[in-house]
């Protein structure tokens, strides 16, 4: 027992650390660390003995420069692959002082050039001066996008002018002007609130970013990435040898659903008015054309615009910047009749053998309501009333229904909130109901008001893009699509990185044969000889509409005024909303012209000659591809 | 209560030693922070001479404390470093995306400088007790794993990957010199081989790439590869008497990155040349085994240890800061004792250098 402890004891003591063992530790340590310092040591003598000498010429006139290149930014297309915005070359002349030794020297020779170059020899000295304090190896720019004939001149002299750089950037591009301006929108220099956002990573101020429009909603996408590299250079700056390159990636494309011919041809008819038209696949929901006119110039935005040009932008009163197919709220007018036809004939109200008698005015309480057709329509049924857009008798439906029903119609047609179309600024409209008055204004709801909401008039505001959703709802036998403007995301390579795909949002909430009857009142709208918009009749196309003429001011009893003697700005909007074909349709159309007067006027034909423009051109495509084969096989018999 | 010995046992040669260190280390920063431009930020010097004065102050007070008390101090110690990186963690003051700051008053300190102390501490308290000659084995081995993984943890959050990297060689260190037990070694080892590549598999491809270019900054030569190779300009071009004080070119035009804290070696070696970094290593050199020599004497576990650790604090620091410099090592943020400007880290080492003065003076004890 005794051994066996005295053992253990022992065993104990001998596996005890001792101070002795400690110092054994340390020692070992010491070499240790000794032993890391001699590689410290080592490599200070590469670096300032061995390749001491090579160091100090590098750091001699600092020769190793960093540059960035900017990547280029995607471009965007048509649904066709028209090319509609690109990037070109610009070249911007700069000077880094460090190199441009002596600076005054230089100056005055690069002020010989100012022919070429277009800058006074005082403005180049301002621009230098103003940034004396800054480092000199940084850049200095000169002049922006100085032109090909400038590029020459500088290029040609190159030796003679120390320290003068060229940079070549890609600048954005907008092939067509003032096209499709709201769709696509425009770039312009990131300012500093954007910067600090930690939105657009890897930008730097000078960046241009996209503010407005496609530009702006996929600038994740159009973006790419900056790339850059390590160069050495040689001491008037000019690059000997470039040490490291990180490639900039370049931007991906953007395809979008607009048809260009389309798009161009309502602008054309638009000119010299303020309005919009929207047009849509009513099938998939992507946007075939969005148009908002006056438009603007985008390469202004790019290439500088002075405080003039920017202040008649903004005070031009008939809103140029202002995309009025997604902004503009506008009461319905008689294309609402749609909305009320569906409740009228959803709550059981009327069907479709229902008559009103419209005697041209119907009496409300102690007011007359009056239909815009002095005369009356007679006996009218739901089929009538569409045709002809008789007020009265949805004077009598809307009565019958009371705002609130006709709200719930409204709001659950899409109308009164934004459609989702992949842009800022969506207005929402609105859809009054008797308690959104109550809170709004404090007072009741008056039953009288239901008649002019029942009409499309009283606070009913929606936007040509709303109307456009609902028509083509109608079109496609009821299902609601979300507006769509992306086509397809395609890499430089054309690989797809995101391809557009359509979204249901809803349903109208209208039965089979509710739309059956609706759709026979708009088909009459266009081909019945009275309907009001008989003016959209295309040969050899069924087309159906609706017509609306939205009164700016209240419409008043007294007949003293007449049509033509009335101010412009109290001439009322026409609408005019449209699909063709009937059966089978393959696009639908929203028109808004701003005190263009009546709908069928001024409206109809612009939708009429939008979707001939649209149909039609597939006959001319296939009409062009049978003539080329008839020449095909004609020039073959010949030989 | 005073004791004769102490006058007679103090370490004056590791206060002469710190202060050259600490001259040598102001003149430099005076460099650094004067000539840059386009700002010279003179105020950072006169600020880096106020915290000199408050690492005096700290290290005054800690060689005046026995370090023996230390040691039933050292959970309060560690518990409140944790609760201090907790705090910065939540309320802490962001600065460039990390938060890392504790504001008290009119200064900012920041917690992950000390609780480099207080593993130190905790560490040497654990091994001490249970120290033995065969090495600890695995279990043994567990607590001071969790004492080090918490730090590192609440550092990396912050983040400031180079002192929460600093904290695990710190630790591995102290646990590497009381030796582990062969077959635990071996298992850690295998361990580790086997963890590595499945943690590489299991991460994106973001994250990998991330690692890479820390690991190769020539992989980022915009970034940080740039900044090596203005680095390396800086060290080379001073050959062997350097360019003079207030001469640097490099650090002049503002070519190196943080010139005042993480490149302040380029600084020092550009202008010194040769000459001068040989100097600066061969005191740092000598500092460091001049704390060895201090745990050597030392006839207790408990002062053996945590003298290694501090010795080990000031070495990985100094070899990792120079080390990135020279272009040895990836890119981390990690100061150069006394020379970087900070006071965090200033008052860190004067606390660290009162230890190793508390340490050498109170020998006697045991004779």
């Amino acid at each position: 027992m005794k051994k066996i402890s005295l053992r253990s004891n022992l065993s104990k003591y001998l596996k005890t650390a001792d101070s002795d063992w400690y110092k054994q530790r340390v020692v070992r340590v010491m070499f240790c660390v000794a032993g890391a310092f001699l590689i410290l040591f080592a490599r200070l003598f590469y670096l300032q003995v061995i390749h001491g000498q090579e160091l100090r010429r590098l750091s001699e006139n600092n020769c190793i420069r960093l540059q960035t290149t900017d990547s280029s930014r995607g471009m965007i297309f048509d649904r066709n692959g028209i090319p509609l915005v690109d990037n070109r070359p610009a070249f911007d002349l700069s000077i880094i002082l460090k190199d441009a030794k002596p600076v005054e020297r230089t100056i005055e020779k690069l002020s010989k050039l100012s022919k070429q170059i277009n800058v006074s020899e005082s403005e180049l000295m301002s621009k230098i001066g103003r940034s004396k304090d800054i480092s000199s190896y940084k850049p200095i720019l000169l002049k922006q996008d100085m032109g090909r004939d400038a590029l020459a001149a500088v290029e040609v002299r190159k030796f003679d002018l120390p320290g003068i750089v060229v940079d070549v950037k890609p600048r954005r591009h907008y092939i067509y002007r003032q096209s499709a301006a709201h769709l696509i929108g425009y770039l312009s220099e990131i300012n500093s609130d954007e910067l600090k956002s930690g939105k657009y990573p890897g930008s730097k101020g000078g960046d241009f970013i996209g503010k407005f429009g496609v530009e702006k909603a996929f600038e994740p996408f159009l973006r790419g990435k900056r790339g850059g590299r390590q160069v050495e250079v040689n001491v008037i700056g000019q690059v000997v040898r470039v040490l490291k390159t990180v490639d900039a990636q370049p931007g991906q494309n953007i395809y979008l659903t607009i048809d260009h011919t389309v798009q161009k041809k309502a602008e054309v008819l638009l000119e010299g008015t303020a309005g919009a038209v929207v047009a849509m696949d009513p099938k998939t929901g992507n946007i075939l054309a969005l148009v908002s006119s006056p438009s603007f110039d985008q390469n202004t935005f790019v290439d500088g615009m002075s405080h003039k040009q920017w202040n008649s932008l903004i005070s031009n009163p008939l809103r140029p910047m202002e995309n009025k197919a997604i902004q503009g709220e506008y009461p319905p007018a008689s294309t609402f009749k749609i909305i009320t036809a569906i409740a009228g004939l959803e709550e059981g109200i009327i069907d479709k053998n229902t008559t009103f008698y419209c005697p041209g005015y119907y009496k409300y309480g102690n007011r007359v309501y009056r239909c815009w057709r002095r005369g009356g329509h007679g006996s009218v049924n739901i089929f009538k009333a569409l045709a002809q857009s008789c007020d009265v008798f949805f004077y009598q439906v809307g009565q019958r229904l009371g705002v609130d029903r006709l709200a719930f119609y409204a709001k659950a047609s899409g109308l009164g909130t934004p459609t989702g179309i992949n842009l800022d600024n969506e207005a929402a409209g609105l859809i009054p109901t008797a308690a959104w008055k109550k809170r709004r204004t404090g007072i009741a709801w008056q039953k009288g008001e239901t008649l002019s909401i029942a009409i499309g008039q009283g606070y009913n505001l929606t936007t040509p893009l709303q109307m456009l959703v609902l028509t083509s709802a109608m079109a496609n036998g009821g299902t609601r699509y979300k507006p769509l403007i992306l086509e397809s995301v395609k890499t430089v390579s054309g690989d797809i990185v995101i391809q557009g795909k359509k979204q249901a949002v809803g349903k109208l909430p209208a039965g089979k044969t509710t739309l059956e009857i609706i759709k026979k009142g708009l088909w009459e709208v266009v081909n019945n000889p009275k309907g009001t918009g008989r003016i959209a009749h295309i040969k050899g196309i069924d087309v159906s509409g609706k017509t609306g003429t939205a009164q700016v001011v209240g419409r008043t009893n007294d007949s003293t005024q007449s049509e033509t003697d009335r101010p412009k700005h109290h001439t009322p909007h026409a609408w005019f909303v449209a699909y063709a074909p009937s059966v089978d349709p393959q696009i639908a159309v929203a028109v808004l012209v701003e005190h263009g007067g009546h709908g069928s006027s001024a409206a109809g034909p612009i939708a009429r000659e939008i979707i001939r423009a649209y149909l039609e051109k597939d006959e001319y495509g296939r009409q062009l591809k049978a003539e080329s084969s008839k020449v095909g096989a004609e020039s073959s018999k010949q030989f | 209560m005073f004791d004769r010995r102490f006058v007679k046992y103090f370490d004056w040669g590791l206060l002469g030693f710190t202060f050259l260190l600490g001259f040598l280390g102001l003149a430099t920063l005076y460099s650094a922070v004067t000539s840059a431009t386009p700002t010279p930020q003179k105020i950072l010097y006169f600020k880096q001479l106020i915290w000199y004065c408050a690492g005096m102050t700290g290290m005054v007070l800690s060689f005046l404390i026995n370090y023996k008390s230390l040691d039933r101090w050292a959970p309060v110690i560690y518990a409140a470093c944790i609760l201090l990186l907790i705090y910065v963690l939540m309320i802490g003051k962001h600065v460039g995306g990390a938060r890392r700051w504790l504001i008290l008053g009119p200064v900012s300190i920041q917690p992950s400088e000390l609780i480099k102390i207080a593993v130190i501490i905790s560490l040497a308290r654990y091994y001490s007790k249970h120290a033995n000659t065969k090495g600890f084995t695995l279990r043994e081995l567990f607590t001071p794993l969790v004492l080090t993984i918490i730090p590192f943890i609440l550092i990396v959050k912050q983040p400031d990957l180079g002192t929460a990297i600093l904290v695990v060689l710190i630790a591995g260190s102290m646990t590497v010199f009381v030796r582990i037990e062969r077959r635990s070694l071996l298992c850690i080892i295998t361990a580790c081989t086997i963890t590595v590549p499945l943690v590489w598999f299991l991460l994106k491809g973001y994250q990998k790439k991330r690692i890479l270019t820390f690991l190769n900054p020539d992989r980022d030569p915009l970034g940080a590869g740039y900044h090596i190779i203005q680095s390396k300009i800086a060290i080379g071009s001073g050959m062997i008497s350097g360019k003079g004080f207030l001469k640097g070119t490099q650090n002049a035009l503002s070519f190196l990155p943080e010139q005042h804290t993480d490149f302040i070696f380029s600084v020092l070696a550009e202008e010194w040349g040769l000459v001068g970094s040989v100097v600066i290593l061969i005191l740092f050199l000598t500092l460091i085994i001049w704390g060895l020599n201090i745990a050597y004497r030392c006839r207790e576990p408990f002062g053996t240890i945590m003298a290694v650790g501090v010795a080990a604090m000031i070495f990985w620091q100094v070899f990792i800061n120079i080390g990135m410099a020279m272009g040895l090592m990836p890119i981390v943020g990690v100061t150069l004792p006394f020379i970087s400007y900070g006071g965090s880290s200033i008052i860190s080492i004067m606390i660290c250098i009162g230890l190793l003065m508390s340490i050498s003076m109170r020998r006697f004890l045991f004779e």
